[in-house]
């Protein structure tokens, strides 16, 4: 694992938990969409929050595109939890909401299995790939379980 | 009725969104590491690479039927019950989906964060 890898899965985080928050506070603003007039969610891009939102969700997905191509799905996917955490936070220390007890336990038990998943090897299967001779399968580091 | 509505689309969520990822992963494995061909190749040829993998677009699809059935799940049900339910679900169910199709060794460390984290994300949302 590089220092580029590791700033991708951080970019899951970061970017999912941006684009999520953006769009909700964009949607608030726009108020209901009626299920009967559906062009209100085609005007809801024009909606800076919203916009701002989508930019942030596809940031998201080529982290997450990327990360897939050179780390397990069962690696990739407990890191994209964290998201729920970085949300409390946010609201914990710049809102000064409160996090109950139970939540706590929550933020506890995603991070224990991050941390748990993140101290392993990010690939354990090599499967066949396509013919590209200007990427040598030596290049593709494999990485033994521990 | 309302009940019965809301876990058949917790279902289909996590049918689908397991899908979708199982195939996504698939996907850019074949690409693969895309760091290292925008290097070599440069961002056009990243783009065409993973456009031109025909279980890219079919998970891509997973995942917009996963999208409208969360949309069409929360019309029925709270969104305490399905956003939970489905995802800490959905993390078991990779993990299986994973060590079948995508043949990663899922060890004890693996099981073991798929609960912790899946436990985690409805304690968290309750």
């Amino acid at each position: 694992m590089t220092f580029r890898k590791y700033f991708v899965l951080a970019g899951i985080t970061v970017f999912s938990t941006a684009g999520d928050s953006l769009l909700a506070r964009g949607m608030k603003a726009l108020g209901h969409v009626s299920p009967h007039d559906l062009s209100g969610l085609l005007l809801a891009i024009l909606n800076p929050w919203v916009a701002a939102g989508i930019f942030f969700l596809l940031a998201f997905f080529a982290c997450y595109m990327s990360a897939l191509s050179w780390a397990d799905l069962t690696y990739v996917l407990p890191a994209t939890s964290l998201a729920y955490v970085l949300v409390a936070l946010i609201g914990h220390f710049r809102l000064h909401e409160e996090i109950s007890p139970t939540r706590w336990l929550g933020i506890a038990l995603i991070a224990a299995g991050v941390g748990s998943v993140a101290a392993g090897p990010s690939v354990t299967s090599v499967p066949e790939q396509r013919e590209s001779p200007e990427v040598p399968r030596a290049a593709v580091s494999p990485e033994v379980e521990s | 009725m309302k009940d019965l509505y809301a876990w058949a689309a917790i279902g289909l969520i996590i049918l689908a969104s397991t899908t979708g990822d199982v195939l996504l992963s698939y996907s850019m494995k074949r690409v693969g590491d895309v760091g290292e061909l925008w290097k070599r190749r440069g961002v056009l040829a990243v783009l065409g690479r993973v456009l031109a993998t025909p279980t890219f677009a079919l998970g891509l699809m997973a995942m917009g039927v996963a999208f409208y059935s969360l949309l069409f799940g929360l019309s029925w049900g709270n969104l305490s019950l399905v956003v939970p339910a489905s995802a800490s679900l959905t993390f078991v169910a990779n993990a299986v989906a994973a060590r079948i199709f995508l043949h990663e060794r899922v060890g004890r460390r693996r099981w073991i964060a798929a609960l912790l984290v899946a436990g985690g994300v409805v304690l968290m949302a309750i």
